[in-house]
């Protein structure tokens, strides 16, 4: 990156001549032959630079991976095991140790992954997509339409997250019902949509609130920017880190309400696997097997973190004052 | 002459005062602007002066079909810009351009300058086919004295006055014919202040713009304009050439501003007498009944309460003038040169 001061000393200088602003050439972030490069190459360029990037995206390949293909990680069946066996601590033949029933702990974390990472990130794109569409169109168009859009977000709002949560799953998803893995993941994954879409609304909607009247809106209107143009190429690209921010913290904080939802019975059943599941079970045993809290927990820990950071480094590279 | 392109026939921007959340109900209007007329001609420069607050950058966005007029209207080339709608407004659009006061936030940070001045032309895309929008853009870097080869930086990696040329480029990349300049030198320094100008000056000889120039500093206008607009609390007060403007004001308002520029010549400057005004601008949700300015005058007689002064040339006056008791008064101003 090439020094700003080294410009503002070749603009004060008085009497240079015009095109000779240049004459104290600094190495230029990019190789100055003056073919332009969109946003998101250079997006691309700054990314592909960070460590943080690739750590936090090799981790999440991997969790991505092990939700989709768990077997490719261990051979051992989650579901078999052997009373006789119950509450062993860690040893060559079970790594994490093995749970109450006798059941290998590594692979049902392993196995855990998916019900946990399909239905955290599902539901956090849902989120942010639902509340960050409903939020631009709130703040940018306002009057009326911001008054119904942010009524209607309050009544959400005032529903008690668990409660509101119990109800939606116990009427879709009653207890004594079996529906397939898969439909459940989904009816939770939609109940946390419905459920917090009002603030990544109202992030988005303060957000393009506190830049909708910035003079470069101005002047792109002046330019004779349709308003959809303005939208995309002004308001949200000045939006998105805030929402970058909130979305990754939610990630993690979902993983637990999806644990929460199957620790009461509504969410995912045992003999489903999940890092929360397991977390919940493992709490009364954590002075006899500690491994069975412990390494779920690492995992979610992990899963957490890969995301924030992933999400971290996107924002530094959308934002070129960090460059 | 030259032909009239703009023509500002008494143009009111108000805005309501509102109170309540839910149902809104008016209370009071901001006459922000009330009642400008002027016209402008091809390829001249009308500077507008006046203190802040007074309406200048309203007026700008009214001009700039950026705010509907309360009341009055704004011809270009005789068609009424605010009626303008669809096609026809992204055509007049191409012919008026912005420059705006703040190089620090009229740019998107998260956009290259290449990105930046571009965009007029992927807006108008009949201006330019796409093969030859990137050496246009090159072309109006080196034309506002930027290394063309600067096209992949962002804003913050410039100084002020650079931005501000960024600014000027996009403005001319779809080659207007008026220019609105919303004081586009009051953010930066005064050595870039000057080039600036000078910049201003060479393109408008180059490309024979018209500039409507909005400032508050009377010696950046007159070294620009042509002619010379003084506003009031939402109205003009005086309108002339640059000559009748800083050498023979009639205005009361118009020699009390000139009153205070400093003079450089410390003989010149012992003769000279200084108008001080008392009191602030009043509020412009409740402006003074008659002309606005004799809360403040001197020469406010019974009179200016009752009747309120139109621009026009009086007796004693040569130029345009909005009081009653125009006269012209000695005054030291600054002298160019």
């Amino acid at each position: 990156m090439s020094d700003p001061g080294e410009n503002v000393e070749a603009a004060v200088r008085p009497g240079v001549a015009p095109g000779g602003l240049h004459t104290a050439e600094t190495p230029v972030p990019a190789p100055a032959t003056g073919k332009p490069r969109g946003q998101f190459a250079d997006v691309w360029a700054e990314l592909r630079r960070k460590p943080m990037f690739w750590i936090s995206a090799f981790l999440i390949l991997v969790f991505l991976v092990m939700a989709a293909f768990p077997s490719l990680f261990t051979s051992i069946d989650p579901d078999q095991g052997s009373l006789r066996d119950n509450l062993q601590g860690p040893s060559k033949d079970a790594w994490f140790g093995r749970d109450i029933q006798g059941r290998d702990i590594y692979a049902r974390t392993i196995y855990g992954a998916q019900a946990s990472i399909v239905v955290s990130v599902i539901a956090t794109l849902g989120t942010v997509l639902i509340g960050g569409f409903i939020g631009v169109v709130s703040g940018y168009i306002g009057g009326w339409v911001d008054g119904l859009l942010s009524r209607i977000a309050d009544v959400f709002f005032g529903l008690p997250f668990l409660l509101g949560a119990l109800l939606i799953l116990f009427t879709f998803n009653p207890p004594g019902s079996a529906p397939s893995k898969l439909k459940v993941e989904a009816l939770v994954a939609v109940s946390l949509m419905v459920l917090s879409w009002p603030v990544s609304m109202r992030i988005m909607r303060s957000a393009v609130l506190s830049v909708k009247e910035a003079d470069y809106i101005v002047a792109a209107r002046a330019l004779g920017a349709s308003p959809f143009r303005i939208v995309l190429r002004h308001v949200i690209p000045n939006c998105l880190a805030s929402m970058l921010v909130y979305s990754t913290i939610l990630i993690g904080s979902f993983i637990g309400a999806e644990a929460t939802l199957s620790y009461l019975g509504v969410g995912l059943k045992s003999p489903a696997m999940s890092w929360g599941i397991m977390i919940n079970e493992a709490q009364q045993f954590l002075r006899d097997v500690p491994g069975w809290l412990f390494f779920p927990a690492a995992f979610l820990v992990t899963a957490v973190l890969a995301f924030v950071m992933l999400g971290e480094s996107i924002r530094e590279a959308l934002d070129p004052k960090l460059r | 002459m030259a032909e009239n392109i703009l023509e500002v026939d008494n143009v009111v921007k108000h805005y309501p005062v509102t109170q309540g959340v839910l149902f809104k109900k008016t209370i009071g209007q901001v006459k922000a602007v009330d009642g400008v007329s002027f016209a402008l001609r091809a390829g001249e420069t009308l500077g507008i002066v006046g203190e802040s607050g007074c309406g200048k950058s309203t007026l700008s966005r009214v001009l700039m079909n950026l705010e509907r007029p309360t009341s009055g209207l704004v011809r270009y080339r005789g068609r009424d810009i605010s009626t303008l709608r669809g096609r026809g407004l992204k055509r007049m659009r191409r012919q008026i351009q912005l420059v705006m006061q703040d190089p620090y936030t009229s740019l998107n940070p998260r956009m290259t300058v290449g990105d930046l001045i571009g965009e007029p032309f992927e807006i108008h895309t009949e201006v330019a086919p796409k093969g030859s929008r990137r050496r246009k853009v090159q072309e109006l870097l080196e034309l506002v004295g930027l290394n063309p080869e600067h096209l992949n930086r962002y804003p913050h990696q410039f100084s002020g006055g650079q931005r501000q040329r960024i600014g000027i480029a996009r403005a001319l990349a779809l080659k207007p014919e008026i220019v609105v300049c919303d004081e586009p030198v009051s953010a930066l320094d005064v050595s870039i202040q000057a080039q600036v100008m000078n910049l201003l000056e060479k393109l408008q000889n180059e490309l024979g713009l018209a500039y409507i120039f909005i400032a508050h500093d009377l010696s950046v206008v007159r070294h620009l304009s042509d002619r010379v607009g003084v506003m009031y609390l939402g109205k003009l007060v005086e309108l002339g050439t640059d000559e009748e403007i800083y050498e023979r004001p009639t205005h009361p308002y118009t020699q009390a501003l000139l009153s205070a520029v400093p003079v450089p010549d410390p003989t010149v400057r012992e003769h000279k007498q200084i108008i001080r005004l008392t009191g602030d601008v009043p509020s412009p949700a409740n402006p003074p009944s008659g002309c606005r300015f004799r809360t403040r005058c001197w020469k406010a007689q019974d009179l200016c309460a009752e009747q309120e002064p139109l621009l026009t040339t009086r007796a004693r006056t040569d130029h345009p003038s909005a009081c009653h008791y125009a006269e012209i008064r000695e005054i030291v101003a600054t002298h160019e040169g």
